[in-house]
């Protein structure tokens, strides 16, 4: 069957059309380390409090891990999400941060005294590696760009959370579900 | 591959990780200027930054002395190529007074997972190489400019990097200052 043309412009190869990389590719630590320097000290010069700095920073990771997400479930989920609550919190410490940072998180745990707190801690973070925090901004923790990561695919895999991140036995993320969440996974349980 | 017997271990990390970093960077810098030209000359901007430390970077690995002609300038650059994004360009097109050349990528690790929407056709989505390349360079009193000629993200076959050879810097003159 011979085709029409309709158009003389051909289409462009869309993004689609090539087949999903294994994700094996690597760069250089010092390339990462000065790119991720440069932004941020973009975010830097445009917020006035450590506070705002975090915040903006959350925001960039989260763009990561809004993308992360799906390719993370194409690929090694053969595009199954999961729908319960612990194997979600694996599936982001280990499956994510093993591709994302070439090992998994060190522990994941359940806070004794809120069914919904759940901290992923991590001994050293890459982001952290060669960060010198100023005096003057001694709470600041650039690891709140992974907490913006891990944050947007909690979110996107369906269980709303806040992810913060804080300075205890290394780096600590805090995630906090929503309520809904943790009666959805009640229900499931009860089934 | 890095020169075997150096001592700095390479440390990697995944390209992906990088990719998405980058990007988040750059569609950060689009909302926040909203002008594609103020977002190219920041992302050079940045690349300077990065060049100027990177170079430190690739003398202590590489161990390399000075460059004798501006041909073992593109082979360096060539080999840094292949130590920090892990990519062999091509080096072509040489000029006649072999002032100028082109570095000419198939694959980049910026730009996967990456299309341009329409309304940022002028982006220079790369554009951070050229700073890097830059800043890099004037550490080690060399003048350059560098200049996207072809772009994939642009339809185009090849990502093509044009980079000119301007002038020797002295010692004299602070680095930096532009």
């Amino acid at each position: 069957m011979s085709s029409i043309t309709i158009s003389a412009i051909r289409p462009r190869t869309s993004i689609l059309d090539k087949s999903l990389s294994k994700g094996k590719g690597e760069v250089s630590l010092s390339c990462f380390a000065l790119l991720f320097s440069e932004l941020v000290q973009y975010c830097q010069n445009r917020v006035y409090t450590v506070p705002e700095l975090q915040n903006k920073l959350a925001e960039m990771g989260a763009e990561v891990g809004h993308r992360i997400t799906d390719l993370l479930v194409m690929r090694e989920k053969n595009g199954k999400r999961e729908i319960k609550l612990l194997n979600v919190l694996l599936f982001v410490k280990s499956t994510m941060w093993k591709s994302l940072f070439g090992r998994e998180a060190d522990k994941l745990e359940h806070a004794n005294d809120d069914e919904r707190t759940y901290y992923i801690i991590e001994k050293e973070s890459l982001v952290n590696k060669f960060v010198s925090v100023p005096k003057d901004k001694g709470s600041l923790n650039c690891a709140s760009f992974v907490a913006g990561i891990v944050e947007a695919v909690l979110c996107d895999c369906g269980f709303p959370a806040k992810v913060t991140a804080h300075w205890h036995k290394g780096t600590t993320y805090m995630v906090k579900f929503d309520d809904a969440v943790v009666a959805r996974d009640k229900q499931l349980e009860d089934r | 591959m890095s020169r075997t017997g150096t001592k700095l271990d390479a440390k990697k990390v995944n390209s992906e990780l990088f990719t998405l970093t980058y990007g988040a960077l750059v569609a950060q810098l689009i909302k926040d200027y909203e002008n594609v030209e103020d977002a190219n000359k920041q992302l050079e901007r940045m690349g300077y930054n990065i060049g100027i430390r990177l170079i430190e970077d690739f003398l202590a690995r590489t161990g390399s002395g000075r460059c004798y002609d501006f041909r073992d300038t593109a082979e360096k650059i060539q080999s840094g190529f292949k130590i920090f994004l892990g990519i062999t360009p091509s080096i072509t097109n040489w000029s006649p007074a072999g002032d100028e050349f082109s570095l000419c990528f198939e694959t980049n690790p910026l730009t996967e997972f990456v299309e341009l929407p329409d309304n940022c056709s002028n982006l220079k989505y790369c554009n951070i190489l050229t700073g890097v390349l830059r800043g890099a360079c004037e550490m080690v009193q060399m003048e350059i400019a560098c200049w996207f000629v072809q772009d994939q993200l642009k339809n185009d076959n090849i990502t093509e990097l044009r980079v000119k050879f301007v002038k020797r810097l002295e010692d004299a003159i602070p680095a930096g200052e532009d």
